[in-house]
């Protein structure tokens, strides 16, 4: 009986036939192609550049939003204030996978206060308004309980609110110092103040970092409307897309998928869980070469038979 | 003779760290092999030019973030010429995304890992994932509405994992420097490696072809051969 | 901010407008996310099927 064929050594060099094939020229010829390609698509296209949101075009355009993420930004029941880390410890805020609490486990290396930081430290940089100064004192210097009293009353009070002149008119409430604060902080707002104030903290003059004002606007509906208009959010696949009209990552389409798919999409842990299948998911891609079965695929799927299609018709004949 | 040409090297000298590595560079890699004039037969599709392409795209990325690192990131905002420099990064980064994506799906279904080459498919997938992470930053260095955005975003599914604590989303500077040193650097030396394991290992053969059909049994002859044929 | 240059770079198409987006089930995409799959699918097909120049065999 004669042996069996022994399996082909695929790292064996090749025995031949070889044709000609330069390298560099086809190098120089994909440069080429490409920056053309490139050229013609901005000639034709340009790129999208919506101007960002300021916290002053926010308090412009809707100072009962601006108002409203403010107030619970003081009393601590924003998204921001109740987020965990890295910004602070709140209890069972973060999200796990499984029993494993990464978020916790990294601990909070970005601390903000956000009564201090959104609220008190920018008012008590207002020079020369002794009303104010004096309703500072009294919020700080009011226990918690009537601290979160005032807030929350001038939180629910707030969609009744009109706005003269920039000033906001609420019904009659126990808004306590509150009332003036918030008008003061809406103010400086719409003056352009508050931008500088986030981002130019702690008095120091060059500052690339732009957590604190960012933080804030994303708690706000302002800012979240702009991107629903836009098709950005999470439940319209907005990971995939750009501003305007323009393509945008197609190569996220996985990621974001699984947003949109239960067990996932009403989770608390949907981030943490789909970071970690989609790193998962990456490992395998990369091990797909050692993988038994993924790694034998394309041989049962057989499109290699068109890519080398004169190859087999040479030696198969 | 020049110095070093095809001269034998003395063992006081092959203890010496430099020797080492030419010899095991210039042996893994000999110059026709580093840069051959000559492919198999077999490389003979137009799914071949697709790496290329990708790393001609690349080039352009890189070229035109050169040109707009020149002046700053607010450049491009301002000028209708930083507008264009703009336009040719972000849609050479569409074309590299597409090229690499065609290259990798031809990969895939040729089973580019055989024989050996299981780390250039591991380099080439190592690459996609930092490429995606160096157009993250991309996205976030814009300093316009979507940066804003993707920064708001982003953040979640970072700070969930503790990543965020160390790689801030929201913090431009940090971003910036990721976007415009760090991660280019990485996706380079990746580049390099992978196309240097394409010289070192060839490109992967085709899979075996079916064996030729055996020639049908030839007629056994005639005893009395008659003209005109069959009966 | 208006820029100095005059606009002689800008481009010929607008797209600056907000997409049309196509449905299915859940799934939705923008018209130009669909366009690039699309092609690189077209791509990918046309690179397999279009013939290779044909090159002389190196004995």
């Amino acid at each position: 009986m004669s042996p069996a064929p022994s399996a082909p050594d695929d790292s064996a060099p090749w025995p031949g036939p070889f044709v000609r094939y330069d390298l560099v020229k086809e190098l120089v010829v994909a440069l080429v192609v490409m920056a053309g390609l490139a050229v013609i698509l901005t000639i034709l296209f340009s790129s999208p550049d919506d101007s960002p949101t300021t916290i002053q075009s926010w308090a412009k355009a809707d100072p009962g939003d601006f108002l409203t993420t403010a107030v619970t930004e003081l009393n601590g029941t924003s998204e921001i204030a109740e987020y965990g880390p890295p910004y602070n410890n709140t209890p069972d805020a973060t999200q796990k996978i499984g029993p494993i609490d990464l978020q916790s486990w990294a601990g909070v290396k970005i601390p903000i206060d956000t009564a201090q930081n959104y609220v008190i430290e920018p008012l008590q940089e207002i020079p020369a308004d002794p009303r104010l100064k004096a309703a500072l004192a009294a919020y700080q210097a009011a226990p918690p309980k009537l601290q979160e009293a005032w807030a929350g009353a001038y939180e629910e009070a707030l969609p009744e609110a009109s706005f003269v002149r920039g000033v906001p008119i609420l019904p009659a409430g126990h808004y306590g110092p509150v009332a003036p604060m918030m008008a003061a902080l809406l103010g400086l707002a719409q003056s352009g103040g508050l931008d500088g104030a986030l981002v130019a903290g702690d008095h120091r003059f060059y500052q690339t970092n732009y957590t604190k004002p960012l933080l804030f606007l994303s708690g706000g509906g302002y800012f979240e409307e702009r991107a629903e208009g836009q098709h950005l959010l999470g439940t319209q696949w907005g990971m995939m897309n750009e501003t305007g009209s323009y393509p945008g990552q197609v190569w996220l389409w996985l990621y974001t998928f699984w947003y949109q798919v239960e067990p996932f999409k009403e989770s608390p842990n949907a981030d943490a869980l789909i970071f970690a299948l989609m790193g998962v998911l990456s490992l395998a891609f990369i091990c797909i070469p050692f993988i038994p079965g993924l790694r034998t695929l394309p041989r049962h799927l057989r499109v290699y038979r068109a890519i080398w299609r004169d190859h087999y018709r040479e030696v198969e004949s | 003779m020049s110095e070093g040409e095809g001269r034998s090297v003395s063992p006081e000298e092959r203890q010496m760290w430099t020797t080492w590595v030419r010899e095991r560079a210039v042996g893994a890699l000999p110059p026709e092999k580093l840069l051959p004039d000559r492919q198999p037969a077999y490389v003979s599709s137009w799914i071949y030019v697709f790496g290329v392409a990708t790393i001609a795209a690349l080039v352009v990325v890189i070229a035109s973030g050169v040109i707009l690192g020149l002046k700053g990131p607010e450049w491009w905002h301002v000028t209708a010429i930083g507008r264009f420099f703009n336009g040719i990064h972000l849609w050479a980064v569409e074309l590299f995304f597409f090229a690499m994506v065609v290259h990798l799906w031809g990969k895939f279904f040729m089973g580019a890992w055989r024989g050996g080459r299981g780390r250039t498919w591991v380099t080439g997938a190592i690459v996609f994932l930092v490429a995606i992470g160096a157009a993250f930053t991309g996205y976030l260095s814009q300093q316009n509405f979507d940066s804003q955005w993707i920064a708001s975003e982003g953040k979640d599914g970072l700070n969930s994992v503790g990543i965020g604590s160390f790689f801030n989303v929201v913090d431009f500077g940090q971003m910036y420097t990721f976007h415009v040193i760090l991660l280019p650097l990485a996706v380079v030396a990746l580049v390099v490696w992978h196309v240097l394991l394409v010289r070192r290992h060839g490109v992967v053969p085709p899979y075996p072809a079916k064996a030729p059909m055996p020639a049908a049994p030839s007629p056994p002859p005639q005893a009395t051969p008659s003209e005109g044929g069959a009966p | 901010m208006e820029s100095p240059v005059p606009m002689v770079l800008g481009a010929l198409f607008d797209l600056s407008h907000p997409a049309r987006y196509l449905h299915w089930h859940f799934f939705q995409m923008s018209v130009a996310n669909v366009v690039v799959i699309l092609l690189m699918i077209a791509v990918f097909v046309a690179a397999i099927l279009i013939p290779f120049p044909k090159r002389r065999r190196e004995t």
